[in-house]
C-alpha cells in the first residue's frame, strides 16, 4: 500500500536539507530538485486519516495533521524550495542551499502542525535556517553578517514570546491543539504577538527590509516565501475574525506602499512590499468571512510566486551588474530581455492586472471587504492596489529596465536562473487565465467569478490613472537617491543621530556635554565589566574568609526566616 | 541472590575496586579495570531503575542489622535515578579519561587518578543510596576528599589553590552537615532516614530542630554551590583535568541537591521544611539572584572552562528555584534539570577536554577557526550549547519546559520571564565561543590543528546524542522525575 508510506512532507525536505552537504556535486542538482519535488507529491498523498503522533513530555503531539490551508501553503512551499533551488542551483553556497531545504521544511511541518508545541519547534528550526541563508552570504556582503545577527535577535524575542504564550495557553487550558483561538487571555495574547512579529506587523515591520536585501540574490528568493506567509498560515489557523487584525493589516498595507515609494534599492522596495502584500492577508484574516479566508489563502499562494518572481528577477540583475540601487542602473531590457520580460510579468501579476494571478486571488479579498460591510476598510484595500501598482508595478521595473540608459549591457543570467523564472511567469498567467486551479483548492467552497466586466473595467480604471500619476510625477519620483527612515530607526539610530544633530546644530558648549555622555556610557559599561568581569566583584577569587561570613549570613537567615512569616 | 544484593554491590564494587585500582602496577590496565567497574556500576543503577520504576522501594539491611540500629540502604525512585545519572556520566568519563589525561596529567600520577575517581564514585553512589543520615556523611566524606585530590592533579598550579580551598570550604560544609546530623540525632536518638522522619514531625516548635534544619540547609547550600557560596566552584572545575571537571561538575552538585531533597521532603517533611520553616523564602531569592548575576558573569569570562562554570551556578540557580517553587511541576523540573544538566555539562566539558587535547588550553580566543579545523568536536559543542540555551528537541527546553510551567501555575510571571531573559543570556555566552570558533580565522603563527582522537570523540558525542536523545524522547526522564517529585510530595519513603 503506497498510503502507508506517508511521511510528514516538512521532514522530507528537512532530510534533504542535511543530505546535500554531504553530496558529491554532481548529485546536488537531483536532490535539490528531486527532494521538494518528493514534498510536493507526499503533500498531496495525505488524506485526513494519516496521522502521524509522537509522545513529548505528557503531550501527544500530532506532526501530520491536514488541513485544506495547510495543504494550499504546504504546496506553494514545496513548489517555492523547488524552483528556488532551480535558480539557486550554479552559485549558491551549499550552505545556503542546505538551511534553505531546512528552512522550508519546517515552513511545510508548521502547515502540517495539529499542535501549538510542535508548531513551536518548527517555528525556531525556521528562524535558526532563515538566518543561515542569510548569513551564508556574508562573505559577498559585509553587511549580512550584522544584519543576520538582528534578524536572529528579532525571531528570537519572537519565539521567546510565542513560547511564553504558549506555556500559558496551555498552563491554563491544558490543551495543546492547534486550532481558532480569541486573543483574550494572557496567554493567547502573546501567542497572536509572536504570530505577528514573524509577520512583520507594527512595531517590528522594519526587519524584514532590513534583513532580506543583504542576502544572496537566491537567498532573498527564499527569504520572501516562507518566513512572513507561515505567520499569514497561523494567523489564519490561530485566530481567524480577530478585529485587531484588521488594523495592524492596515498599518501594514500603507506602511509597505510608503516606504517602498521612498526607497532606492531595488530589493529594499520589493521587501517593503513583501509588508504591504502581507498586509493585505491580515487585513483579509482580520475579516474572517469564507471569502476573506479564501482571499488570503490565494492571495499568499499568488503572491509567493510572484513576488518570489520579483525577486528573482532583480536577483539576476545583482548577480549580473553588482548594482543594487534604481539610480544606479536603468535600460537593461536591452541586453537582458528574458529577465525584463519575467521581471515585468512579475509586476503585472503583483499590481493584479487582469490575466495575471494576482487578479484573480485579490479581489477576493476586497470583495471580502465589501460583503463584510466594512465600506472604508474596501476604500483603503482598493486605494492601496493603487499604491501597489506605483511601487512594484511601475517603479520596479522602469527604473531598472527601463527609463535612462545606465550604459550597463550584462547579458541574462545563466540558464538555471532563466529557466526558474520563466516557470514562475507561466505559473502567474497561468493561474490568472485558469482561476479554478487555485479556486479548487481553497478551504471553503468558492463560486466567484473574477472576470466580469465590472471587475475588469475597475481594475483596469485604477491601473491607468495609477500609471498616470506615476509618469506625472516621474521627476519626484527620480530623486530617490535617498535612505527612508523606518521604525527600526528609533531603536536602532535615534539615540546616535540625536547626539549628531545636537552636536550639528548647537553651539560649541554642548560639545563637552555630549564627550560626557559619553563618558557616562564608556563608564556604565566598564561598571559593568568591572563588576562581572573576570575581575569583577561578582567574578573574582575571594579569599575563603570572605565566603564563611556568607556561611553565617544564611546560617541566620535560615534560622530567623520563619519568624517573619505566619 | 546476588540480585538481592545489588543495593549494596551498588557502592560497595567501586569502594573496593579503588584500593585494587591502586595496587595495578599497570596504568593501562588500571584504567580498564577502573572502566569497567564504571559500567558495572551503570548496569546495576540501570537495573535497581528497573525495579523500583513501578514505585517500590528496595531496602537492604547491612550485616544484618535490622534498622534503625544498623545501616540500611534504601533505594526509591527518587534515588535510583540519581543513581543512573552518577554512574551514567562515570560510565562516559572513564573511558574518556585515558587519552584525556595524558595531556594533564604526569603519568605516575594516573594510578592516583583512577583510584581517586572510583573512591569518588563511591562516596557519590553511597550518599545516594544510603538510608542512613550519618553513613551519608560519611560517605560524602569520601567524596568530597577524593574530589579535592582529583581538582589538585591540574597541571595549572593554581589548581593547588582551587582545591585547597575547596577543600576549607568543603570541609566547613561538611561540618556544618554534621552538625545537624548530631543535632538530630540528639532530638530523635536515631540515625535513619525512615526512623527521623517519623520521629522530626511532632517536634515542630523545638528550637534544636531548628538549628538542625539551618545547619543542614547551609551545609549542602555549600556543597552545592548554592548563590553566594559558589564561589569555591568556578576555580574548582576551571583548573581541574578536563574529564574532572566534567565528572564533578555533573555529579557532584546533583548529588548534592538530591541530599538536600531527601533531607527538606523526606526527612523533615513539607510541612515543616515550607511551612514552617519558609525555607522556599531563602531558596527563591538566593535562585533568582544565582541565575541572573551568574549567567552575566558567565559572559565576561575569558576561559571557556569557568565560563561553563558560571553557567553551573546558573543553572543550579534553576534546580533551586524549582523547588522554592514547591509544587510537583517545580520539583519535576529540578529533578529533570538534574539529569538533563548532567548530560549538557558533562557533553560540554568533554568536548572541551578534546580542544585542550589538541590545543592545549581552552582560552575563548585560543578556540579562533577551531570550526573547520576541529569539524566534530566544535560540531558537539554547538550541540551542547544548544541544549543549554534550551532550544526545542534538545533536553534543555525539556526541564525549562516544566520550570516555565511551573512558574505559571503559581501566577510568577516575572520568574517565567526571567527564565527566558537568562536564556538569551545563554546565548550570548555561548555565541562568544561559537562565534570565535566559527568566524574568526586561526592566527597565522598557531601551529596546524587536527580533529581530536575519536577515544575523545566518541565519549563526548555519546552524552551530546543523548542530549538529543532525550530532548526528543524524554518519556524515561520525565517519567522518572515526575513520579519521584509526585513521591517527594506524597511523603512516603
Amino acid at each position: 500500500m503506497m498510503s502507508s508510506l506517508v511521511l510528514p512532507p516538512g521532514l522530507i525536505l528537512i532530510l534533504g536539507g542535511l543530505l546535500l552537504p554531504w553530496l558529491a556535486p554532481r548529485f546536488r542538482a537531483a536532490v535539490a530538485i528531486g527532494f521538494p519535488l518528493l514534498t510536493l507529491i507526499m503533500v498531496w498523498m495525505v488524506t485526513p486519516e494519516h496521522s502521524m503522533t509522537l509522545s513529548f513530555l505528557e503531550y501527544e503531539l500530532d506532526i501530520l495533521h491536514l488541513s485544506s490551508e495547510g495543504r494550499v501553503f504546504a504546496t506553494v512551499f514545496a513548489m517555492m524550495a523547488g524552483i528556488g533551488a532551480l535558480y539557486a542551483l550554479k552559485h549558491a553556497r551549499t550552505l545556503e542551499l542546505s538551511a534553505a531545504f531546512v528552512y522550508a521544511g519546517s515552513a511545510v511541518g508548521v502547515t502540517f502542525c495539529g499542535d501549538l508545541i510542535s508548531l513551536f519547534v518548527f517555528w525556531e528550526i525556521m528562524a535558526i535556517g532563515s538566518t543561515l541563508v542569510l548569513w551564508a552570504n556574508s562573505p559577498a556582503n559585509k553587511r549580512a553578517y550584522g544584519a543576520s545577527m538582528r534578524y536572529l535577535l528579532v525571531h528570537l524575542l519572537g519565539g521567546v514570546v510565542l513560547m511564553i504564550g504558549i506555556a500559558a495557553h496551555v498552563a491554563a487550558t491544558g490543551s495543546i491543539e492547534f486550532t481558532a483561538m480569541k486573543a483574550d487571555s494572557f496567554g493567547t495574547i502573546l501567542i497572536l504577538i509572536g504570530f505577528l512579529i514573524n509577520a512583520g506587523a507594527p512595531p517590528f515591520s522594519a526587519w524584514i527590509a532590513d534583513a532580506y536585501p543583504e542576502a544572496s540574490p537566491s537567498g532573498t528568493v527564499f527569504l520572501s516565501a516562507f518566513t512572513t506567509k507561515t505567520a499569514v498560515f497561523a494567523l489564519l489557523m490561530g485566530f481567524p475574525g480577530e478585529t485587531i487584525l484588521i488594523y495592524v493589516g492596515l498599518y501594514m498595507v500603507f506602511y509597505g506602499i510608503i516606504y517602498a515609494l521612498l526607497e532606492n534599492d531595488m530589493r529594499r522596495i520589493l521587501a517593503y512590499s513583501i509588508v504591504n502584500q502581507v498586509g493585505f492577508m491580515v487585513v483579509a484574516i482580520g475579516i474572517g468571512s469564507e471569502l476573506a479566508l479564501n482571499g488570503a489563502t490565494a492571495h499568499a499562494f499568488a503572491h509567493i510566486i510572484y513576488k518570489g518572481l520579483l525577486l528573482m528577477s532583480a536577483g539576476s540583475v545583482l548577480l549580473m551588474t553588482g548594482k543594487r540601487k534604481c539610480t544606479d542602473l536603468g535600460g537593461l531590457f536591452q541586453s537582458m530581455p528574458v529577465t525584463a520580460v519575467n521581471g515585468i510579468i512579475g509586476a503585472l501579476a503583483i499590481s493584479a492586472v487582469p490575466l495575471t494571478s494576482g487578479f484573480v486571488t485579490k479581489s477576493l479579498e476586497t470583495s471580502a471587504a465589501a460583503e463584510a460591510g466594512m465600506p472604508w476598510v474596501w476604500f483603503m484595500l482598493v486605494a492601496a492596489s493603487a499604491g501597489v501598482f506605483l511601487h512594484a508595478g511601475i517603479k520596479f521595473p522602469w527604473f531598472v529596465f527601463f527609463q535612462k540608459d545606465s550604459g550597463l549591457r550584462p547579458p541574462d543570467p545563466p540558464w538555471n536562473m532563466r529557466l526558474a523564472m520563466t516557470i514562475m511567469s507561466a505559473l502567474c498567467i497561468l493561474i490568472g487565465v485558469v482561476p479554478s486551479i487555485i479556486y479548487g483548492i481553497l478551504p471553503y467552497a468558492l463560486d466567484y467569478e473574477p472576470y466580469t466586466v465590472d471587475h475588469v473595467v475597475t481594475q483596469m480604471q485604477l491601473l491607468l490613472f495609477a500609471g498616470f500619476a506615476f509618469f506625472a510625477m516621474l521627476a519626484l519620483m527620480k530623486r530617490t537617491l535617498t535612505i527612508s527612515l523606518d521604525f527600526d530607526w528609533f531603536y536602532r539610530k535615534l539615540m546616535f543621530g540625536f547626539i549628531v544633530w545636537i552636536k550639528e546644530h548647537s553651539p560649541k558648549f554642548i560639545g563637552p556635554a555630549i564627550l560626557g555622555i559619553k563618558a557616562f556610557g564608556q563608564r556604565r559599561f566598564d561598571h559593568l565589566e568591572e563588576v562581572h568581569g573576570p575581575q569583577g566583584i561578582l567574578a573574582r577569587t575571594w579569599p575563603s574568609a570572605s565566603m564563611v561570613l556568607w556561611v553565617a549570613v544564611l546560617l541566620a537567615a535560615a534560622m530567623i526566616l520563619h519568624f517573619f512569616t505566619v | 541472590m546476588i540480585s538481592e544484593h545489588i543495593p549494596a554491590l551498588q557502592v560497595v564494587v567501586p569502594l573496593l575496586a579503588a584500593p585494587i585500582c591502586f595496587m595495578i602496577l599497570n596504568n593501562r590496565m588500571a584504567w580498564l579495570f577502573a572502566t569497567l567497574v564504571s559500567w558495572l556500576s551503570f548496569a546495576m543503577a540501570i537495573m535497581l531503575v528497573m525495579e523500583v520504576k513501578d514505585g517500590t522501594v528496595l531496602r537492604y539491611e547491612f550485616g544484618g542489622w535490622a534498622p534503625p540500629w544498623g545501616i540500611e540502604y534504601s533505594v526509591d525512585i527518587l534515588n535510583a535515578y540519581v543513581l543512573l545519572i552518577v554512574s551514567g556520566i562515570a560510565a562516559v568519563v572513564f573511558p574518556y579519561s585515558w587519552k584525556s589525561i595524558q595531556k594533564e596529567i604526569p603519568e605516575s600520577h594516573y594510578r592516583i587518578y583512577f583510584t581517586a575517581m572510583l573512591l569518588c564514585l563511591a562516596g557519590l553512589l553511597g550518599m545516594t543510596i544510603t538510608g542512613d543520615a550519618f553513613n551519608l556523611f560519611v560517605l560524602l566524606e569520601i567524596s568530597s576528599l577524593s574530589s579535592y585530590t582529583l581538582i589538585s592533579l591540574g597541571r595549572d598550579r593554581r589548581a593547588l589553590t582551587a582545591s585547597f580551598q575547596y577543600l576549607i570550604m568543603g570541609t566547613i560544609g561538611a561540618t556544618f552537615i554534621l552538625i545537624g546530623i548530631g543535632l538530630l540525632y540528639a532530638l530523635t536518638g536515631t540515625l535513619n532516614m525512615a526512623d527521623l522522619a517519623v520521629r522530626i514531625p511532632p517536634l515542630e516548635g523545638s528550637r534544636t530542630l531548628e538549628a538542625a534544619f539551618a545547619f543542614l540547609i547551609v551545609g549542602f547550600g555549600l556543597k552545592l554551590a548554592m548563590f553566594p557560596l559558589h564561589l569555591w566552584l568556578p576555580n574548582a572545575y576551571a583548573f581541574a583535568p578536563s574529564a574532572v571537571s566534567a565528572f564533578i561538575g555533573s555529579t557532584a552538585t546533583k548529588v548534592a541537591i538530591y541530599a538536600l531533597l531527601r533531607f527538606l521532603f523526606t526527612i523533615f517533611g513539607t510541612k515543616f521544611s515550607f511551612d514552617y520553616m519558609q525555607v522556599h523564602w531563602l531558596l527563591m531569592p538566593l535562585a533568582v539572584v544565582s541565575i541572573m548575576f551568574a549567567s552575566i558573569v558567565a559572559v565576561f569570562q575569558d576561559g571557556i572552562k569557568r565560563l561553563l562554570a558560571y553557567s553551573s551556578v546558573a543553572q543550579i540557580g534553576y534546580m533551586l528555584l524549582g523547588i522554592s517553587l514547591v509544587n510537583v511541576t517545580g520539583l519535576t523540573g529540578t529533578l529533570l534539570h538534574l539529569f538533563n544538566h548532567a548530560l549538557m555539562k558533562g557533553g560540554l566539558f568533554l568536548t572541551l577536554g578534546a580542544v585542550a587535547y589538541q590545543i592545549g588550553n581552552t582560552r575563548v580566543k585560543s578556540v579562533a577557526g577551531l570550526g573547520q579545523a576541529m569539524p566534530f568536536t566544535m560540531g558537539a559543542f554547538v550541540v551542547g550549547a544548544l541544549s543549554l540555551i534550551g532550544v526545542p528537541l534538545t533536553v534543555g527546553f525539556i526541564s525549562k519546559w516544566y520550570l516555565i510551567l511551573a512558574t505559571l501555575e503559581k501566577g510568577y510571571w516575572p520568574l517565567t520571564v526571567l527564565i527566558l531573559i537568562s536564556s538569551l543570556i545563554a546565548v550570548v555566552y555561548t555565541w562568544r565561543i561559537i562565534e570565535t570558533a566559527y568566524f574568526q580565522d586561526r592566527p597565522a603563527d598557531a601551529p596546524p590543528v587536527s580533529e581530536a582522537p575519536l577515544s575523545l570523540l566518541i565519549p563526548a558525542w555519546t552524552l551530546i546524542a543523548a542530549n538529543l536523545y532525550f530532548g526528543i524522547n524524554s518519556s524515561l526522564s520525565t517519567e522518572l522525575a515526575s513520579s519521584a517529585a509526585t513521591m517527594l510530595f506524597g511523603g512516603n519513603l
